[in-house]
């Protein structure tokens, strides 16, 4: 640069800094195991998108000397500790930024190793997106289906198969679309998900940011053009409005306010608030900031709440609207992935952080496990590291909460060793766990309707014929009672009890007779499934049924199955 | 309402963090460098307390051989927020002659620096160290944690870090365990100075080009303040129009050869130059993986 020159800074400079400062951002996570090029795949992204240093980029270059000479190892720019460097893997989650002119990401970069599922979960619980790389020689395997249920459980709407190394199938269609046609059948059980597959070669480039003329027959954006246009932000916005009230603002005699962050949903002044567990209801003065009062805020502000009325509000309280108030209990169910290298053990207390509050909580018992390979539930005494099982948790007082079907925020928490002071287990809340003492605040004394129970069940009623198969039966109750599902599995049965059961809204499986074979009956009569033929496999038949179930819109798309714990 | 702009998300993020240091940690301290990422740091600690006054003190690990211009920084905009400042130096290691060339960069940087640190921090009685470190400076700080877990001789053991999920963060030690919080972890160089622009902060005036005496050496711009800084036969300063990308010593901190006099100028410049920001800072470049070693040992 000649020292002569001097940068006029111009005004569409600064319209441009504007721009820059509003764009949104995008979380994501990546899985894939070290072969599948996920590395590379990161590499590309930053160095495309201009987010590599040239002194970073040479370092990278000097290092790789050594492993294998010649052209830039894109993978060397992602791989962080020494140790890692030696083995040739990343074994933690490592954060990464880059930008476009559109958006700004943030990607927790994860490995795809079986032991490290832990290191998934927490790349994945602060993510919007995955991207679940797939070799294209390979197809479909386990781990694949690992990350996909992964996503699935942390509640990741958004899932972006990449099927990588295109470039050594010689960009074959035929591989990509049978490697989609299997990842959508087997996607098919997570309702939560929408997938977007794209074909792509990493180390090639291709559709990694703009589009291949190698695969003319892709029609679909680039992963960065999808990247840079799905939807951000949605869920905790379109969710009701929570407060974990983080510290309580006591300046002076004037002023009392409630600092803490909008994890969803919005508010403005004068609406009216309830306050949990306390029940005490006001309403919102003022909203205050560093920057002046606000009139309204939205998911993901942190601001300052001042109340209407004097009320006793404390760290670790929730201020919802009473429109939709959060459960309240201290008996939950939840879904456990175990972080570390103590096993769970049943009976023991340990340390809860539900948002910003903590409690004692004790391990009740573990419903099951579920195997990440199978998806099938296992008896479990424990939980080992890595492992993810269905328990029931009770807490030393209640706590308000949501499923995390529901809302992310409020819907999950962490366990942490008494003694280690470790965080052993990454907690995701699916329901109170006695139906008895679940109490939703100041309900109305109205009749309970059928449109009610829908409401909480997530299901209308159904009778299932089952042609005389009464394990199935059996095990298809199992699924969905732990789906959250209310369902009554029987041998045989009077008509009119299971017209009253079908009536209110309740699942009745029937085993019946072998002669009678498969059919499905609901409140709007016999529904057609001539061209579903029950597979011989209880397991398979399983999810067979349940998805017919989702078809006939009988299992409502807003009950995400993670309300069981897993499948 | 338009969604939340990614500075205003970052924003929001860091004022959590700091927070829920503020309400978990017995007794908090913010580190400050003097630098552009500790003036957003204090920024961010104003918002997070706002109507109220930011509840911990600062600490600054005076080396010694800080620029002039930042010691004054420090002492005017610190007493204009109204902050509580405490120093620390090593005066023991700069009475025995603590220089990175008498001693070695890793000597003299582990004695000021590092150790410096450790003492100020149990001096204070302080279990939770706020600094204003990002994750995108450097590769090993892409795994860092927001919350950071120390044992009782501040060392930093990578193997044995807190999973973080979502925003529930740990703060749970033992007495003599300290945690660093780093509530700029997601922020990026680039997002550092936008944020400095939109909220119009004061920051050091080195950062801003001008005409300033360099040894020039090569590509190399080193800064004369100390008078120990040795010289080449015959080598003179010469004015130089440039500016510090990142504030350090001065004798280990390089200045780069630029125009860039005003914030805007400066996110100019740092879209078309490609040099990471730590490349200038000499320390960094003892050794592969050098940073890594010095945070196991507890420096920053």
């Amino acid at each position: 640069m000649s020292a002569a020159t001097v940068l006029p800074v111009s005004e569409s400079f600064e319209e441009f800094l504007q721009q820059e400062q509003s764009k949104d951002l995008l979380r994501f996570t990546t899985a894939g195991s070290v072969d599948d090029g996920k590395s590379t795949l990161i590499g590309r992204l930053l160095y495309d998108s201009r987010s590599v240093y040239d002194d970073q980029l040479e370092s990278v270059t000097k290092a790789s000397a050594g492993r294998n000479a010649g052209a830039i190892d894109f993978s060397l720019l992602t791989d962080g500790l020494r140790a890692e460097r030696e083995q040739g893997i990343t074994i933690d989650v490592a954060y990464r930024y880059f930008a476009t002119p559109r958006r700004k990401f943030i990607i927790a970069d994860t490995p795809g190793h079986e032991q490290y599922t832990r290191n998934m979960v927490t790349g994945a619980s602060t993510a919007e997106l995955a991207i679940v790389l797939v070799d294209a020689r390979k197809g479909l395997l386990p781990q694949s289906r690992r990350h996909a249920y992964i996503a699935s459980l942390l509640g990741l709407a958004h899932v972006v198969i990449a099927v990588n190394k295109m470039d050594l199938v010689g960009y074959d269609r035929a591989t990509f679309a049978r490697t989609e046609a299997d990842f959508r059948r087997f996607l098919s059980r997570f309702q939560s998900i929408e997938p977007y597959f794209v074909p792509i070669s990493a180390l090639a480039g291709d559709n990694v940011v703009t589009r291949s003329g190698n695969m003319p027959w892709f029609h679909g954006p680039s992963l960065l053009e999808y990247l840079e246009r799905v939807p951000t932000g949605r869920r905790a916005q379109n969710s009701s409005f929570r407060f974990p009230v983080q510290r309580v603002v006591r300046p002076n005699q004037e002023f009392r306010g409630y600092a803490g962050t909008l994890v969803s949903g919005r508010i403005a002044v004068g609406d009216a608030v309830v306050i949990s567990p306390s029940g005490r209801r006001t309403a919102v003065a003022s909203i205050t900031t560093f920057d002046g009062d606000l009139q309204q805020a939205q998911a993901g502000e942190a601001v300052t709440l001042t109340l209407a009325d004097e009320v006793d509000v404390v760290r670790g309280d929730t201020i919802s609207t009473p429109d939709d108030l959060p459960l309240s209990s201290n008996s939950i169910n939840a879904t456990l992935v175990w972080l570390n290298g103590t096993p769970a053990q049943v009976k023991r207390r340990y340390r809860l952080k539900h948002a910003t509050r903590q409690e004692w909580a004790e391990l009740k018992y573990i419903r099951h496990r579920v195997n990440i390979n199978s998806l099938d539930h296992e008896h479990a005494n424990t939980l080992e590291m890595n492992e993810i099982g269905s328990v029931h948790i009770e807490t030393a007082r209640p706590l308000a909460f949501d499923t995390y079907a529901k809302n992310r925020a409020t819907g999950s928490f962490i366990l942490i060793d008494e003694v280690t002071n470790a965080t052993v287990a990454a907690g995701l809340i699916s329901g109170a766990a006695n139906e008895g003492r679940e109490l939703r605040q100041m309900s109305a004394p109205e009749p309970v309707t059928l449109a009610d129970r829908i409401a909480r069940q997530h299901h209308t009623g159904a009778i299932v014929h089952l042609g005389g198969r009464l394990q199935l039966a059996l095990r298809l109750e199992r699924h969905l009672f732990d789906r959250g599902c209310t369902v009554f599995a029987f041998e045989s049965q009077t008509e009119e009890v299971t017209r009253a059961l079908l009536g209110a809204g309740v699942l009745v499986l029937l085993a019946g007779e072998p002669r009678l074979g498969f059919s499905i009956e609901t409140t709007s009569g016999e529904q057609d499934v001539r061209d579903t033929e029950l597979p011989s496999s209880d397991t398979e038949a399983i999810y067979a049924v349940e998805e017919l179930l989702n078809r006939l819109q009988l299992l409502s798309p807003g009950s995400d199955w993670t309300d069981s714990g897993g499948i | 309402m338009s969604p939340l702009s990614h500075l205003r998300q970052l924003e929001a993020e860091s004022i959590h963090i700091m927070r829920e240091v503020a309400a978990e940690c017995q007794r908090p301290v913010l580190l400050y460098s003097i630098g552009k990422d500790s003036s957003v740091l204090l920024r961010v600690a104003q918002k997070a307390f706002h109507p109220g006054a930011v509840p911990f003190p600062l600490l600054h690990v005076d080396t010694g051989y800080k620029f002039r211009e930042m010691i004054e920084f420090r002492d005017r905009y610190t007493a204009q927020l109204g902050l509580k400042l405490i120093v620390h130096t090593n005066r023991a290691a700069l009475e025995s002659g603590a220089t990175p060339f008498g001693w070695g960069t890793q000597r003299c940087c582990g004695a000021l620096k590092t150790t410096a640190l450790l003492d100020g921090l149990r001096n204070g009685g302080f279990d939770a160290a706020i600094g204003g470190a990002r994750r995108d400076e450097e590769r090993s700080r892409a795994k860092e944690r927001v919350f950071s877990f120390r044992d009782a001789r501040g060392q930093w053991d990578p193997r044995n870090q807190r999973p973080e999920l979502w925003n529930v963060f740990n703060t749970r030690i033992e007495a003599g365990e300290s945690l660093r919080v780093f509530p700029l972890s997601n922020w990026t160089e680039l997002d550092v100075w936008q944020y400095i622009h939109a909220e119009n902060i004061p920051i050091v005036p080195l950062y801003f080009a001008k005409l300033r005496p360099m040894l020039v050496r090569g590509d190399a711009l080193l800064p004369v303040e100390q008078s120990f800084v040795p010289r080449l036969p015959g080598e003179q300063p010469q004015m130089v129009m440039c500016r510090m990308r990142s504030l350090g010593c001065s004798p280990c901190t390089g200045a780069i050869r630029s125009e860039a006099d005003t914030v805007p100028r400066i996110i100019e410049e740092l879209i078309s130059v490609r040099r990471s920001e730590r490349q200038n800072r000499i320390i960094d470049h003892d050794q592969d993986g050098s940073m890594e070693i010095k945070k196991q040992e507890g420096y920053f």
